[in-house]
């Protein structure tokens, strides 16, 4: 009974030795690093749709380069935050459990300010020279703070609403409309509850919708009179709140339990982040195919996800291969696939071989998504202090009503 | 010899060493220290960080009243079903249904719990549209209010198992039978006599599991996120948000909390103790006034019809969740999905075999190592006379008694500083704290029980003591070992935040899929995640039936052991 007590992981793992990182502009030295590796990247794993196209990226990379992948799915990409501010907090300066996070807006900004990535290293990929720097400046100024090589993007969202028609068939299209509409029909709109993300995003949007001069967003809130900027947006919350779902007692704690609920028919309204992921959740059966997607009069906010690698990481020669094969054309491609993910590309076309932007040619985009043109421009994201007070303050107000 | 005497200390060295740890990895912060935020000496900031919270009174208040509430509901439930049934045929099913009802994790009962009663839920959707006129669900409050009502009744669903099987356990010892006789002679009524002559000797044998329950209920975090209010949430649920926070400060109030979790734990602990003394007095009042019915027939059947409430619950929700991963399109208000298939399964189950191969491992050896620690504790007490006190089963308790969110942060950064690399090996030690009370306490009684006259006959045939260990006593008590070791499984299987925090997010077990998926709220995955992980807990229950008997196919005298 005593042979079997400690599996080898707790031996081996303690005598892992720290080695000098690897140097991107070297490729070819971060290739033979890398074989062999095995990269943790903490993602989120609460959609199953990401889940898949994770697995099949590690596969991918596995097959190719000799890099093996185990995602490690969160309930949030800030306890990848956590683990890594913990290690630095144990002194553990390599060595370290998270190899590539999945990341944006404040976590990257509080990773970034306290110092827990490595990099510069994002631009010196070989894929970056496809990446759509002029058209989308998104994928170097992260919720308006500058990436500085320290993450790589690997796909836009922008925002959506997304609506049954069989209910709904013709939805709202600015937010005193919005409001109009939920008041003539109480119960059928909610939003994710902030502090996640796509709630704040809600936040955001509306305070889009409701601003005289957006410009002042990008500015940090400190720097602005911010008591006189949200004043309409809590006024409209107000308003908004008791023809919520639930009288808005409740919310449903992620974006995806929204699909849920429009499916069991308890909402007709919902938000999203991703132009694709009605047409992806129609494909899976997860809502009805009378779903369709649409965007606000006036635009809606759009960013980037990237992926970064913590200062301590174990195998940051894979996760830099990793990260480089999320920015080829064919995993870019596979991302923007509806039956897949749904996720809007960063690369540029113009930049692209006409082989490779036939891959995108030819993809069918799925019966709810928006072409490019009919999605628009994106709107910034506001500068991160903005999420920060407007979450601060939403959860003051309505976060704790009892 | 040696080794043997030390296995009491050594056991309680791996089992409160984690808890002792990591109690101080919280207090620190706490307190303010914590230098990679810059925190050097003491400072009341964290606290006054905590205090700051608006939504700190509701946050403690639902903390308080769900726990108080789920322990007092299960206990009354319990007590009245055994009062009312035992040593019937029911009670014989109920037990044979304990095993199946144990071994469903509390994501999996909550997730099943939340779509039966859910206002698009399979009740409203077997009412609708023909005696609701629902033709879409209403706008009804009933999973997440602000109450807490659904997180107590998903509590009370899966903790009256718990109890029924302390209790039955606890019960040979007061003699039950001959009380019962006794006074049902003297004209009492079969539920107030129990109450009377049987309940206060086998309370004071489940007070230690009571308070497990209470310090449980009180702290839970799966069930409280799936089931329980988010505005605000009770303070568990918060302290394990803030301490997943990007911005890096709100770790220091989230230690704060934690410590004033901990501090509620040990308040309601001390108001449960009083409340004992008062119900003790007011009790012998009751017993010496010498009334000998009090409705009783109500009483049973409400013992009974609330017990079956509340297994069917988790039996009809697990039911609903196995038809989701199955499910085609299934919209309001369909009872039944319009389509089955299998791409559910097809699409998740191979993502999950690698956690599923991994959940096998940790569970089975913890399991083995708790079992080895508890058998050399319980021969050590044999061999040397070792006498076990009230104090010793107190610690065994503890870990069950403190709450996890208290700890288990601070244990997390404590073994990065002692160099314990996050991994199998730490995860599997840290479900050892929590898998070891529970086999130790599954197999005292029946080790202890054991007729040590067969000791005396092995030994005057010429045995020695480690003979009569492998070769008398472990045999005979195959079928008790196995089934601690079922129950030890099972306990590790359902372990979250354990693996979370000591795992460092890279030990992936079913429960730790589950609870990532249930945040999507994709109830297909849900549905092959919640079976899957019920699925390997049913099989080690079921293997730990089987074994005694295939092994002992032709001795049909220790099969009864």
């Amino acid at each position: 009974m005593r042979s079997i007590m400690f599996p080898a992981a707790l031996g081996l793992a303690l005598a892992a030795p720290a080695l000098a990182d690897p140097d991107p502009a070297d490729w070819p030295s971060v290739l033979a690093e890398a074989r062999g590796q095995t990269v943790y990247w903490h993602a989120w794993g609460g959609a199953t749709a990401t889940n898949d196209f994770i697995r099949w990226a590690g596969d991918a990379v596995e097959d190719r380069f000799g890099v093996r992948v185990e995602h490690v799915k969160l309930a949030d990409t800030a306890d990848a935050v956590s683990r890594v501010l913990a290690e630095k907090t144990a002194g553990r300066d390599a060595g370290g459990a998270v190899d590539l996070i999945w990341i944006n807006g404040a976590n990257f900004a509080a990773m970034k300010q306290a110092g827990l990535l490595f990099g510069p290293w994002a631009e010196d990929l070989p894929n970056w020279a496809f990446v759509d720097v002029e058209g989308k400046p998104a994928v170097t100024a992260d919720f308006t703070v500058p990436t500085e090589g320290l993450e790589a993007p690997w796909a836009m969202a922008q925002v959506v609403f997304y609506h049954d028609t069989a209910r709904l068939p013709d939805p709202p299209r600015t937010m005193p409309a919005l409001l109009d509409w939920a008041a003539a029909n109480p119960g059928r709109f909610t939003y994710p509850q902030p502090p996640d993300f796509l709630g704040t995003t809600f936040l955001k949007q509306a305070l889009y919708g409701l601003v005289d001069d957006p410009a002042v967003l990008q500015q940090p809130a400190e720097a602005v009179d911010y008591a006189a900027v949200t004043a309409p947006l809590w006024a409209f919350l107000d308003d908004l709140t008791p023809h919520l779902w639930r009288q808005g007692r409740a919310w449903p704690q992620t974006g995806p339990r929204q699909l849920q609920l429009m499916a069991d028919g308890e909402i007709d309204l919902a938000i999203s982040f991703s132009p694709g992921e009605a047409s992806t959740a129609i494909a899976n059966g997860q809502l009805p195919d009378t779903v369709r997607t649409y965007v606000l009069d006036g635009g809606t906010i759009g960013n980037a996800s990237f992926v970064a690698i913590p200062y301590n990481a174990t195998a940051k020669a894979g996760a830099m291969v990793l990260a480089d094969f999320l920015l080829s054309p064919e995993a870019q491609a596979r991302a923007q696939d509806p039956g897949v993910l749904g996720y809007g590309t960063v690369l540029a076309m113009e930049k692209l071989s006409p082989e490779d932007r036939a891959r995108f040619e030819a993809l069918e985009l799925g019966i709810a998504t928006l072409s490019p043109d009919q999605l628009g421009p994106a709107l910034p994201e506001p500068h991160p202090s903005w999420m920060t007070r407007i979450e601060a303050d939403w959860q003051a107000r309505f976060g704790v009503a009892r | 010899m040696r080794p043997l005497r030390a296995a009491p200390l050594l056991t309680l060295l791996v089992m409160l060493g984690p808890v002792a740890a990591g109690l101080l990895g919280t207090l620190a912060p706490a307190l303010g220290l914590f230098p990679a935020l810059g925190g050097t000496g003491p400072s009341p900031a964290p606290f006054a960080a905590l205090a700051a919270w608006p939504g700190l009174p509701g946050a403690v208040g639902l903390s308080v009243t769900t726990g108080l509430a789920a322990t007092v509901l299960s206990l009354v439930l319990v007590t009245l079903t055994v009062a009312g049934w035992q040593g019937t045929r029911v009670m014989a099913a109920l037990e044979r249904a304990l095993s199946p009802l144990l071994s469903v994790p509390h994501a999996a009962a909550a997730f099943g719990l939340a779509f039966l009663i859910a206002p698009s839920g399979w009740i409203a959707r077997g009412l609708s549209p023909w005696a609701t006129g629902w033709e879409r669900p209403p706008d009804l409050l009933i999973v997440q209010d602000p109450w807490g009502l659904a997180m107590v009744a998903g509590l009370v669903a899966k903790e009256v198992p718990f109890l029924l099987l302390m209790t039955l356990a606890a019960l040979p010892q007061a003699q039950p039978a001959r009380r019962l006789t006794i006074a049902r002679s003297l004209g009492y009524g079969r539920v107030t006599g129990w109450l009377k002559a049987v309940f206060p000797s086998v309370y004071a044998q489940v007070r230690l599991p009571v308070y497990a329950v209470l310090a449980y209920s009180m702290t839970v975090v799966d069930v409280a996120i799936i089931l329980g209010p988010a505005t605000p949430p009770p303070l568990s649920v918060q302290v394990v948000r803030w301490m997943a926070d990007p911005d890096l400060t709100l770790r220091l109030p989230a230690a704060a909390g934690a410590v004033l979790q901990l501090g509620l734990v040990l308040a309601a602990l001390g108001l449960w103790r009083l409340g004992e003394i008062g119900a003790g007095r007011l009790g012998r009042a009751w017993a010496e006034g010498g009334a000998r019915r009090h409705g009783d027939g109500v009483a049973r059947a409400l013992g009974l019809g609330l017990a079956a409430l509340s297994a069917g619950a988790v039996i009809a929700g697990l039911a609903g969740l196995g038809l989701w991963s199955v499910a085609g399109l299934w919209p309001f208000p369909d009872a039944l999905p319009a389509g089955m298939s299998l791409t559910g399964w097809a699409r998740h189950a191979p993502g999950l075999a690698a956690p599923a191969l991994d959940t096998v491992w940790i569970a089975g050896a913890a399991t083995a190592l708790a079992l080895a620690l508890a058998l050399a504790c319980l021969e050590a007490e044999h061999r040397f006379g070792l006498s076990p006190g009230a104090r010793s089963l107190w610690l065994l308790y503890l870990p069950l008694l403190v709450p996890q969110v208290a700890f288990l942060p601070g244990l997390q950064t404590f073994a990065l500083v002692a160099g314990v690399d996050a991994g199998m090996g730490a995860v599997i030690l840290g479900h050892l704290v929590f898998v070891l009370p529970y086999v130790f306490l599954s197999l005292a009684a029946p080790w202890r029980a054991w007729d040590a006259r067969h000791a005396t006959v092995a030994a005057a045939l010429g045995a020695g003591p480690g003979a009569v260990f492998w070769r008398v006593r472990l045999p005979m008590l195959l079928a008790p070992v196995l089934t601690a070791a079922a129950v030890g499984f099972a306990v590790s299987v359902g372990q979250y935040l354990p693996t979370l925090l000591i795992g460092g997010g890279r030990v992936q077990t079913l429960t730790t899929e589950a609870v990532a998926l249930a945040s999507g709220g994709d109830r297909r995955a849900i549905g092959v995640a919640a079976l899957m992980q019920t699925g390997v807990v049913v099989a080690g229950f079921a293997l730990a039936l089987t074994v005694p008997r295939l092994a002992w196919a032709n001795r049909r005298g220790m099969r009864a052991a």
